[in-house]
């Protein structure tokens, strides 16, 4: 206990130097990122952290202990607001080793005893080092919330409902129709039946790269569904590479209308649903 | 027979079944297939290595690009050491499933392909050797 209180101690009355040490040393450091952050609001969290540091080291230097949370607290808040800046993991970690070498000086510079200089050093490493352990950890986790995150509002994204016209509706696949997203696909587009009354839905697949038998399967549950619901499904953008494989793999599409262009599926719910487009006599003119 | 590349890719989740696909689509067109063989071999490589994740419990695929005279080709070896198959006439039977999907995958695939070879057993695990040449 008496070693712990000694390296609080000499931190204690040396913060200002190991301060102006440590900043010095992370503006050197080669991962600096001056285009991300301000010297000043380096300057300003090395301060604070050192501060806090200082505090918990008094109590102990088990991070595990309550008296280390607001340490904990505050590189919570630092390493979060560096991932929302685009930092690598690295600079966010050169941060709390680089704090070694100044307090290393610190304290070669007062403990004479070589038994107790090892000690002390070897107490002041492992506490850093479990430190910048947990740095990138939080690092790390921070990251995932963001993929997990954007995962979400592209799942959102990528399967809007559009109305084209009275009563016809269009659902414009795009990317890999997973069972996760087919279930989104397909709540989304029954939800817009009932909200629009619509009575055929164009599910245009130009923009799904792979049809393989589970993506044909997904499709043809989401148009049993929409059938059941009163409104009748056309599936477009078969393009023909699309159509041979479908053919080879042996998947049956026969019981649904479908078309090679989202134009020509639309053309089809128009007569369904009464509707005819004429060009204007302007138009006709001109040729 | 000449092999122009050949590496070895897990496949342990959903995500390892898209990157499959990726990269079986990259090494069609460096062997430049047409886009319907393309499209071909992707999609047989899709529907075995979902076999290989959902009936072997995961395994890994082998993707080898060959080269015989003028004749290019790719070839990919899925392998897993899950329960086997106990009959493989019946699971190349169209429409044959254990499983809550459609019962075509694997024969799907060995109509979009051109050399097609399963050897299974019991207990040890499953391999399946697809091929498509140009």
């Amino acid at each position: 206990m008496e070693k712990r209180t000694k390296l609080a101690e000499i931190v204690g009355s040396q913060q200002d130097t190991i301060l102006k040490d440590w900043v010095d040393f992370q503006l050197n450091a080669i991962t600096l990122r001056r285009d991300l952050m301000k010297e000043s609001e380096l300057r300003e969290q090395s301060r604070e952290f050192l501060n806090l540091f200082t505090q918990a080291a008094q109590t102990g230097s088990d991070v595990g202990e309550a008296t280390w949370k607001p340490v904990k607290d505050f590189l919570g808040q630092i390493t979060r607001s560096r991932v929302l800046l685009g930092f690598p993991p690295s600079e966010t970690a050169t941060f709390i080793f680089s704090l070694k070498q100044p307090l290393f000086d610190v304290i070669r510079a007062a403990v004479k005893d070589p038994k107790d200089l090892v000690t002390d050093m070897w107490t002041t490493t492992t506490l850093l080092d479990k430190i910048g352990l947990y740095v990138m950890e939080l690092h790390q986790q921070n990251r995932e919330e963001v993929i997990h995150r954007q995962q979400e509002e592209l799942l959102e994204l990528s399967t809007p409902v559009v109305q084209l016209f009275e009563n016809i509706l269009a659902l414009p696949l795009i990317g890999t129709l997973d069972s996760a997203r087919t279930q989104v696909v397909m709540e989304n587009l029954l939800q817009r039946i009932v909200e629009t009354g619509a009575t055929i839905s164009i599910i245009d697949i130009t923009g799904v790269p792979t049809v393989d038998t589970l993506v044909a399967q997904h499709l043809l549950k989401t148009v049993a569904a929409a059938r059941l619901m009163g409104a009748d499904c056309i599936i477009s953008g078969i393009r023909p590479q699309i159509a041979q494989t479908i053919v080879h793999l042996g998947v049956d599409l026969s019981e649904v209308t479908t078309k090679a262009t989202l134009a020509d599926a639309f053309m089809i719910a128009l007569q369904r649903t009464g509707a005819t487009v004429t060009k204007s006599a302007a138009s006709k003119t001109k040729g | 027979m000449a092999t122009l590349r050949d590496e070895i890719y897990p496949i342990r989740s959903s995500d390892d079944i898209v990157k499959v696909r990726q990269i079986t689509r990259e090494w069609a067109l460096m062997q430049t297939f047409s886009l319907v063989d393309q499209t071909k071999i992707v999609t047989a490589a899709s529907e075995l290595a979902r076999n290989t994740l959902e009936h072997g419990r995961g395994g890994e695929v082998r993707i080898q690009a060959l080269q015989e005279g003028p004749r290019r080709g790719l070839r990919l070896t899925f392998t897993d050491q899950g329960p086997g198959i106990p009959d493989l006439a019946k699971a190349l039977q169209d429409g044959f499933t254990t499983g809550n999907g459609m019962g075509l995958g694997l024969s799907g695939s060995k109509r979009l392909m051109n050399d097609f070879d399963i050897q299974s057993e019991v207990g040890k695990g499953t391999t399946v050797m697809i091929a498509r040449w140009k």
